[in-house]
């Protein structure tokens, strides 16, 4: 049996790192993607127009009620059928990850607008601010704020969900760290390994979106 | 300056007022009083616009509020308003509070809105808290932050939605006091306020309100002497006893 000991995990890293990348690169794709179509959505909810909210509703509900994983499946391999050609593990997770983290972002999105005080718009709209002026500067700021500890909690979810494209042949950080495990009967130590990353790079997310709360706190 | 023809609205089948009428000149000091939920609050937001009414005509320097063709972010600018529930920004300083919309909505250079803003903290009287956020200004600091944000804006008149309500007692006066100087400098003012005491000093009229319908509009002197319907009597001798 191979030893586990740093010159083993210095040997092992440019494949985990190689992971490190997939994971990384798709979890900000996917935040970006998700926050801005989560975005759209939540205004879209809060339209005074009764279909267009309610359409924005539909997607939301319907989201949330189908499988992760079934959405990744469904776009590596029922949407190759109908264009023709393959989509790719990679790209089939990100459009799966996009689509289902738009919803959830959307809700905390509108929970977060709908948390500013409704005087906050009317004392905008009074200095003769525009609405949308009054929604950039002065009520998303503060929605923002009230968002923050969601916000986090799911891009945490997002970014340890990134681990299942295993399923789709995508190598990221964990499927790096399984195959080399596999390879040299280090299963074990591993994945410990892997644990110990993921903890700390979490812990690092959550004290800065602290400090971050911390520093504009209203 | 203002006209109020026939206004009426009413959110469902519940009324809240009911062909309303009455006229503000320039210059003129205006306190609008009457019972909680008489419809004053939704009288004076419907004269810049944040409430829609169903019927009736609202003119403000001879533009109609309600007309479709009407610019009302540019109506609004020159409209100031301070509510009861001071409404400052909180991620926003003072003096931030009050450059805000003079930068944004009349492009106004920083430097020259930040100078307005210290000279109309200054006026108000604290130049001194131009820094603090409003969570650091007590109720009436935070209130005249707001008197000094509307004022920013060079309005042709100013629209108190019971600006002393939420305040403590010893706050009411530094409040009153800046809106008495505002009278003083000939300011044209609609003020909804249980302040009588402010009404006797500075209005020139009083409309006097109750269940949705203007039921007096008289000078002020005829108002506190001899009110003419028994339910302005019943409230002024409820509310003057103390």
């Amino acid at each position: 049996m191979t030893r586990f000991n740093l010159d083993y995990v210095a040997g092992a890293l440019p494949l985990l790192w190689d992971g490190m990348q997939t994971t990384l690169l798709l979890t900000v794709l996917s935040l970006i993607g998700g926050l801005t179509l989560g975005m759209l959505l939540a205004v879209l909810r809060l339209s005074r127009v009764k279909s267009v909210a309610l359409a924005a509703a539909s997607y939301v509900n319907l989201i949330r009620a189908l499988p992760l994983l079934l959405l990744i499946f469904w776009f590596y391999f029922l949407v190759p059928l109908w264009l023709g050609r393959p989509v790719g593990g990679f790209t089939s997770a990100l459009i799966g990850f996009v689509l289902f983290e738009a919803a959830y972002f959307s809700e905390i999105i509108r929970s977060g607008i709908q948390s500013v005080r409704r005087g906050q718009i009317f004392s905008g709209l009074a200095t003769g601010l525009t609405y949308g002026q009054t929604m950039r500067a002065i009520v998303l700021p503060q929605a923002l704020r009230n968002m923050l500890p969601l916000l986090l909690t799911e891009g945490i979810n997002l970014f340890k969900g990134t681990a299942l494209v295993y399923v789709v042949g995508v190598r990221d950080f964990l499927t790096a760290a399984g195959i080399i495990g596999t390879r040299d009967n280090t299963l074990v130590p591993m994945y410990c390994l892997v644990a110990v990353v993921y903890f700390l790079l979490c812990l690092a997310a959550s004290l800065s979106v602290g400090r971050l709360q911390r520093r504009y706190a209203l | 300056m203002i006209v109020v023809e026939h206004l009426s609205k009413s959110y469902g089948t519940t009324e809240v007022l009911t062909d309303c009428s009455t006229a503000v000149a320039r210059g003129e000091i205006v306190v609008v009083c009457g019972p909680s939920g008489s419809g004053k609050s939704t009288l004076i937001k419907c004269i810049n616009g944040l409430e829609p009414f169903d019927a009736g005509r609202i003119t403000v320097d001879g533009v109609s509020v309600a007309d479709p063709a009407t610019n009302l972010p540019k109506l609004r600018a020159r409209i100031g308003m301070v509510f009861q529930t001071f409404e400052l920004y909180p991620h926003m300083t003072a003096t931030e509070n009050i450059t805000l919309a003079p930068i944004k909505a009349l492009k106004r250079p920083r430097a020259e809105a930040v100078a307005r803003a210290h000279a109309l903290l200054e006026r108000v009287g604290i130049l001194e808290h131009a820094d603090r956020y409003p969570a650091n200004l007590s109720g009436g600091q935070q209130q005249r932050v707001a008197i000094a944000r509307a004022l920013a804006m060079d309005p042709i008149a100013m629209l108190f939605d019971e600006p002393t309500s939420a305040l403590d007692p010893e706050m009411i006066n530094e409040v009153l006091d800046v809106m008495t100087a505002l009278a003083q400098d000939g300011m044209t003012m609609i003020v909804v306020t249980h302040e009588m005491g402010f009404a006797r000093r500075v209005a020139d009229r009083v409309v006097f309100m109750d269940q949705g319908r203007i039921v007096e509009d008289s000078s002020k002197s005829a108002f506190f002497d001899r009110p003419a319907s028994d339910r302005a009597q019943l409230f002024l001798s409820k509310i003057l006893q103390h």
